[in-house]
């Protein structure tokens, strides 16, 4: 959503970048020789470890963006608890109000990772974008940077976690 | 009392016999990163963010708890320094869960500012994730220890601003733990007097006001510092 925020500076960033991919778009598979990628949200669950590793392996520049990515953010406070059955324990079972049951499809609810990790701890990752969320100024400051073809690299207030 | 005269940053200072490297630097104008370091209580050196560089000690030395000596050769910022700062925050983020997006601190928090101005931009270690509770039992105040740094400031605020001698250290390494009294429930001690001071000492949102929402608690330490100069000084000085 904060992307969003960057408003009429989109029209410029739609006509100097071709999107190739985007949860929002009708293309199913990320494809290959992707120039810069922006990483939201933690590794959480077997989907995101096997979209991890493909967008690793056919991207050069992969951002970890937002505090989710960076961090683990929100999205890891469950790892304290331990076991992720514990965590849906909790969540479909103690606090359901009818049929408490896990979730429970194989092919299509992925299972949980035993931890959620930031996107650095499974593969490299080039360029680290902090903020919940990222205020847009901070966004366009690093992909000027990236269109430029300079090496991308945020400093002082600018990789402020929260 | 003599004065020593010694050299920071390759500036010729003088400072006070006794005096530590941190205040010798302070008043020369020199800015040494700190975080266990309060004005108004006494240094433990535990937080390392305050180590440099001495001439002929192969060691770093933590500025807080070391004192001028004739002749020093102090260097207070250099690559070595800025590599070891930044691997202590990382550490310190690693170490227990500091989720600044929903923390009471966020925006007013040191550990969160140090991070930043010293370019952590991610934490290359493994987080450990432990699971700590939090103390919700005191009528006005409440403890989060997953935020808990172990500065220490909160029970040196409590022991020698206060007198309480409400706050302590149990157990040792990383299940070291800010205790009150023997180890009981905040809200049952008795010797608690409320006053609210290991909170304003608190660099963290580890110590808060209760009812305080993401990013509305703000640390008054000027005024710990306030009273301390009036006691010591007589001098009130606002």
């Amino acid at each position: 959503m904060s992307f969003l925020d960057l408003d009429e500076w989109l029209i410029d960033l739609a006509a100097a970048a071709e999107i190739v991919y985007s949860p929002v778009m009708d293309i199913k598979e990320y494809p290959e020789n992707v120039d810069v990628v922006l990483v939201e949200g933690a590794i959480a669950n077997e989907d995101h470890v096997e979209m991890m590793r493909r967008v690793r392996k056919n991207t050069k520049i992969v951002v970890a963006f937002g505090d989710c990515a960076v961090t683990g953010n929100v999205t890891a406070m469950r790892n304290p608890l331990g076991d992720p059955e514990n965590v849906l324990q909790r969540a479909y079972k103690d606090a359901a109000d009818v049929a408490p049951q896990f979730p429970l499809e194989p092919g299509i609810v992925p299972k949980l990772t035993p931890r959620v990790t930031p996107v650095h701890e499974l593969v490299p990752v080039e360029v680290f974008l902090p903020g919940c969320p990222p205020p847009a100024a901070r966004i366009k400051l690093l992909l000027e940077q990236v269109l430029a073809g300079k090496s991308a690299q945020l400093t002082g207030a600018n990789i402020k976690f929260g | 009392m003599a004065a020593k005269t010694l050299t920071i940053d390759g500036k010729q200072i003088s400072a006070f016999e006794g005096a530590t490297l941190l205040q010798a630097a302070e008043e020369a104008g020199i800015k040494i990163p700190t975080l266990c370091h309060m004005e108004g209580v006494y240094d433990v050196s535990a937080c390392r963010l305050c180590l440099v560089e001495v001439a002929g000690v192969s060691k770093l030395l933590p500025a807080c708890t070391t004192r001028v000596s004739e002749g020093m050769e102090v260097t207070t910022d250099s690559e070595r320094l800025r590599k070891y700062r930044r691997m202590i925050l990382e550490l310190l983020f690693a170490e227990r869960n500091h989720v600044c997006a929903v923390c009471v601190s966020n925006g007013h928090c040191e550990l969160q500012t140090l991070a930043w101005t010293h370019g952590m931009d991610h934490v290359r270690f493994d987080y450990r994730s432990p699971r700590w509770e939090v103390d919700n039992t005191h009528p006005r105040y409440g403890m989060d220890h997953n935020r808990c740094i172990l500065c220490t400031r909160c029970v040196r605020a409590c022991w020698h601003i206060e007198g309480a001698g409400t706050k302590n250290v149990s157990g040792r390494g990383v299940n070291s733990r800010i205790i009150s009294d023997l180890n009981q429930p905040w809200g049952s001690s008795d010797t608690c007097t409320s006053c609210g001071k290991c909170v304003d000492a608190c660099p963290t949102g580890a110590l808060f006001s209760r009812g305080s929402s993401v990013g509305e608690m703000e640390h008054d330490r000027q005024k710990l510092e306030f009273i301390v100069t009036a006691r010591e000084k007589k001098q009130w000085i606002a």
